[in-house]
Formats: C-alpha cells, sequence, structure tokens
C-alpha cells in the first residue's frame, strides 16, 4: 500500500486488514539455488556410485588396524606439533612486546623466518639435518648421532611445530594487543610481577579473542601433518598409501583417510566451541548479536 | 623524617619529550591524612599519582613511601633503578583506584577483591575469602559478590574496585578522579565509601574535581597547575581563602 493511498483515500475499510492472513515473502531465487545445488551433488554422487569405486574396500578399510594406527600417529603428531606451536607462539609473542630491543629483534626474525618458509621444506631440512651435522650435542658433555634422534616424529613435530610457532606468534600478539592497557595498570597497581601479571590477568583476557584463531590453526594442523607422510612417519594418509601401493585401490584408500579427517575436524569444532564459552565467561555477549 | 610521613615527594620532575608535565613537584602526606588534589585538566595530576606507584617514571626527584625510597636504590653516590620484583613489592604498599575502575572481567567481584593478596601476597585463600567478604560487606556489596564486573553498575564497579586496593591492607591508596565517570546519581555512593575509609584512618590521596568531599573530608588540598604545585594546605583554608589568585579563579570555575 503506498502512502498516497492511505492520504487520499477516506475509504475506512482498506484500514480493516487486521484479520487477513500474513504470507511470508518468497525467496524465489533461494529456492532456485538450492535446487540448482541439490541437482550438483545428486550427479556428484551417482557418478561415485557409478564409478570405478569398489566400496566394499572403503568400507573393509575404514576400521583396518593400519588406518586406525595411522588415525593415532595423526593425532599424537597434531599434539605435538600445535603443543609445541603454541608455546613458542606464547614465547615469541611475549619476546615481540616486551620492549627489550634485543627479544624482540629475535622474535621478528623467528617469524620472518618460520613463516617465510614452505612447511614441507623445514621438514624435509630437519629430517635430512644428518647431511650437514652427522653429530650434535655440546663438546665434551655429550654427544649422539644426529640420525639417532632425527626420527621422522621428532623431524615432524619440529618442523611444524616450529613453523606453527611462528603463525600463532601473531594470534597471540594480535591477543595481548586487545587487552585494555587499564588491565596491565590494575594488574601492577596490586603488586604483580610483569610474569604474574601475564599469567593470571593479560593471558586468560586474550584467550577470548586467541581462541577462535587457534582453534582454526588446530584444525588446519590435524591436516597439516600429512605433510609428515614424505618422511615416512606413518600417519594415516602414509599407512593408507602403503595399502594402495599393494593392492592398488587408491581413490578407496583415499577416502578413507577423508572420512577420518572429517570425523577429527568435527569433533575439533564441537570442542572448540566448549573452550570459547569458557573463556567468554564475564564478557557481556557470548555470541556475536547478528 | 619524621616516623608518621608516610609520603614524601621532593622535585619531581616528569617529561614527555619536551614537554614538562611535572615541575618540581613536592609533597608530604602524614599517616591517616587525606589530601585531595584539585587542579584544572592537563595539570599533571594523574601524572603525579602515577609517579607515585611507578606507572610513570619520573625524570628526576625522589619519592619515599613509608620512609623507602621509590624506585631506586642507592649505593654509594648513585642511585640505581630497582629490578621488577622489588618495584612489584613496593607497590604492594599503595593502593590504587582509577577513574575507569579496571576490574579484571573474567574474574568476579569477590575474585577481583581475593586476587592481590592470594596471588600477591600469598595469603590463606581462607583467610582472604573471609576479609574480602567482609569488606565488600563494608562498601554495601554483600549480594554482589558473584557478579562479574559486566553485571555491575558503575557505582557498584567502583566500590569493588575501592575494596580490591583495601583488601591488600595498604599504607596508602590513592585515587585518580574515582568518580568522574560516574552518573551524578552514582557518585554519592563512592564518596560515602570513602569517606567512610578516611574515617578509618586510611592514608588517601584524591585526585578529584569533588570540591564538597574535599571540603568535608581532606585535611589537606593542594591546587596544581601546568606540572607546578601551585598552593598546598589545610583544607579549610585552600578552599575558602586561597593565598593564589589562580587557585581562587579555579574554585569559582568549579563552583559556577
Ligand atoms: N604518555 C604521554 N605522552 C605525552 N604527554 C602526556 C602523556 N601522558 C600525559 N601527558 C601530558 O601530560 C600532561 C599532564 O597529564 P595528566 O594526565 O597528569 O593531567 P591531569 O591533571 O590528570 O588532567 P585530567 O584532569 O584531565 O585528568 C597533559 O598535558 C598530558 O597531555
Ligand atoms: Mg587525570
Amino acid at each position: 500500500m503506498s502512502t498516497a493511498d492511505v492520504t487520499s483515500s477516506t475509504n475506512d475499510q482498506k484500514y480493516e486488514i487486521a484479520h487477513l492472513k500474513l504470507v511470508p515473502k518468497r525467496h524465489i531465487g533461494r529456492m532456485i539455488a538450492a535446487a540448482i545445488v541439490l541437482l550438483i551433488l545428486a550427479a556428484i554422487v551417482r557418478a561415485f556410485s557409478v564409478g570405478q569405486i569398489e566400496w566394499s574396500y572403503v568400507r573393509d578399510f575404514l576400521f583396518a588396524p593400519a588406518i586406525l594406527d595411522g588415525l593415532k600417529s595423526t593425532l599424537i603428531m597434531t599434539v605435538a606439533a600445535m603443543g609445541l606451536g603454541i608455546i613458542l607462539g606464547v614465547v615469541i609473542a611475549i619476546m615481540r612486546v616486551s620492549g627489550n630491543p634485543v627479544l624482540s629483534s629475535i622474535a621478528i626474525g623467528y617469524v620472518w623466518i618460520f613463516r617465510g618458509a614452505p612447511a614441507l621444506l623445514q621438514l624435509m631440512i630437519w629430517f635430512n639435518l644428518a647431511l650437514i651435522f652427522p653429530t650434535m650435542g655440546i663438546p665434551g658433555l655429550f654427544e649422539f648421532r644426529t640420525v639417532d634422534i632425527m626420527t621422522p616424529f621428532v623431524a615432524a613435530m619440529l618442523g611444524l611445530g616450529i613453523s606453527q610457532g611462528a603463525y600463532t606468534s601473531e594470534v597471540v600478539r594480535s591477543g595481548l594487543l586487545s587487552v585494555d592497557s587499564g588491565q596491565y595498570e590494575a594488574a601492577r597497581a596490586i603488586g604483580m610481577t610483569q610474569f604474574k601479571m601475564l599469567r593470571r590477568i593479560v593471558l586468560p583476557q586474550a584467550m577470548r579473542v586467541m581462541v577462535p584463531p587457534i582453534g582454526n590453526e588446530v584444525i588446519g594442523m590435524v591436516k597439516l601433518t600429512s605433510l609428515a607422510s614424505v618422511i615416512q612417519y606413518s600417519e594415516i594418509l602414509h599407512n593408507a598409501q602403503i595399502i594402495y601401493f599393494a593392492n592398488t585401490r587408491v581413490l578407496e584408500l583415499l577416502l578413507v583417510a577423508c572420512f577420518w579427517y572429517l570425523v577429527v575436524v568435527t569433533l575439533l569444532s564441537i570442542g572448540q566451541y566448549y573452550i570459547e564459552r569458557y573463556f567468554g565467561r564475564g564478557s557481556k555477549s557470548i555470541t556475536a548479536s547478528m | 623524617m619524621t616516623k608518621d610521613i608516610i609520603v614524601k615527594a621532593v622535585d619531581v620532575t616528569k617529561l614527555y619529550g619536551p614537554f614538562t608535565a611535572l615541575d618540581k613537584v613536592s609533597l608530604e602526606i602524614a599517616k591517616g591524612e587525606v589530601c585531595c588534589i584539585i587542579g584544572p585538566s592537563g595539570s599533571g595530576k594523574s601524572t603525579f599519582l602515577r609517579c607515585i606507584n611507578q606507572l610513570e617514571k619520573m625524570n628526576s626527584g625522589a619519592i619515599w613511601v613509608n620512609d623507602e625510597l621509590v624506585g631506586y636504590r642507592r649505593e654509594g653516590n648513585n642511585l640505581h633503578e630497582i629490578n621488577d620484583a622489588d618495584m612489584a613489592r613496593q607497590r604492594r604498599r599503595v593502593g590504587m583506584v582509577f577513574q575507569r575502575f579496571n576490574l579484571f572481567p573474567h574474574m568476579t567481584a569477590l575474585e577481583n577483591v581475593m586476587e592481590g593478596p592470594v596471588q600477591v601476597l600469598k595469603e590463606p585463600v581462607a583467610e582472604v575469602r573471609k576479609r574480602a567478604e567482609d569488606i565488600l560487606a563494608r562498601v554495601g556489596l554483600s549480594d554482589k559478590i558473584s557478579h562479574y564486573p559486566s553485571q555491575l553498575s558503575g557505582g557498584q564497579q567502583q566500590r569493588v574496585a575501592i575494596a580490591r586496593a583495601m583488601c591488600m591492607r595498604p599504607d596508602l591508596i590513592l585515587f585518580d578522579e574515582p568518580t568522574s565517570a560516574l552518573d551524578p546519581e552514582l557518585v554519592s555512593e563512592v564518596l560515602d565509601v570513602m569517606k567512610d575509609l578516611a574515617a578509618s584512618g586510611m592514608t588517601m590521596i584524591v585526585v578529584t574535581h569533588e570540591l564538597g568531599f574535599a571540603r568535608n573530608v581532606a585535611n589537606t588540598v593542594a591546587f596544581m597547575e601546568a606540572g607546578k604545585m601551585v598552593e598546598i594546605g589545610p583544607a579549610s583554608e585552600v578552599l575558602t581563602s586561597p593565598k593564589s589568585p589562580r587557585t581562587a579563579e579555579f574554585i569559582k570555575a568549579v563552583h559556577s
């Protein structure tokens, strides 16, 4: 009804519409889009079902011991590399904002190098370290052969963890910057040392800002561990490869690995929700209102 | 120095680049005394308070709190800057209440008040909890102890902040415009708590624009302008018959 109608008309009847049924807006475009998406999905599903895939292999290998072992190794590597990454990230971020020129230069250099070189390349450098340093240790104190300690596990953990630390330090730094300067002052005013202030007051508040991107990085790390397959670390993709080299069922085993990655990522996303809720305590809106 | 001088500041000077924020400011506060610092915006009142508990580093001059030199250690003819741990130790003796409250938002009112004694002074939790509850009751917040700061009004937050300072049992509490961020109807509840605290014998330095509070509660009033301590004296004298024409002008302007 236009404004003109309202002002020009004297007919009272046209205001008596309160009893009429309200029909929601029809989203024709949305319906068409949804229909197209469904069609495409159906086509993909059909392609896979008539394609040369033996679904019985997928089913049989889903819970094969080698696959489950690989899954376990993937999870262990995720925890180890991400743990190292978070520890390094916190330390580097604190060094960066410390105001000490030596420490902050080290932090800047660290991020520059380990964020700059591809993770795959760093992994391979660690794994092949024995080529340039046959032995390692402190002269006179202890010494060992590099090949003995640079196992695929250690090399992958160092390669992934150290490069992750460079990314995570930037997340932590933005978290530290998000905390109001009044919080630092109040903590100092009750006599906290620098360290206690960070641990009790600043980091817990920074966590609220840090958890979503760190959750993102953990999920990224789950998938990044597949890089370790190139240095013979027996994570899930590596084990799937070993199986398909033997039975040539390449796509079936890749789908098996894909399935498990999706399961893990789904569980992690659910965990992230609860962690966010914990660190959001005391803040007014926990979920952004949109 | 006599025994019951709590704060003694001598020729405190603070520069921000070429700008002189504090120009040879001196002050002496005895135990149990309440000193109000008044003065126009930008005159250096906050900067001076922040020098007392080392949130700012002064460029020259010296401050003693409880007869202990603040921020430096004398060795022969040199003054050496103290380290982080010693600085933290000195700050424990001085409470501070901020204009913008600065409560810890991830802790409840009770946790805010307990944080210092438990984490910094390492006192037993049960003992601190009892004391914190008593103090929160004293500032009229018994029913809010498990509220987070975001669930409290400005006046309630500021009273928690005062309780947080009190629970450390400091020798001195500094207040930097504790009521200027509050809605007018919330000002009196905070001033009442401060009045009560003053009556209990706490030594206080209060930067404020509340001349009524200064008149009723302060022993000493100091007027600062452009980084200088223009006038300091007994509250009744400075507020009713100031010696400096600048002080008189300022007081007249605030009242109008
Ligand atoms: N970090 C800083 N860098 C440069 N100048 C500063 C800094 N902090 C304060 N100043 C200057 O020092 C002067 C004194 O500031 P201060 O905050 O002590 O004033 P104030 O008396 O507390 O004023 P108000 O009543 O507005 O709070 C001001 O002119 C201010 O601009
Ligand atoms: Mg100020």
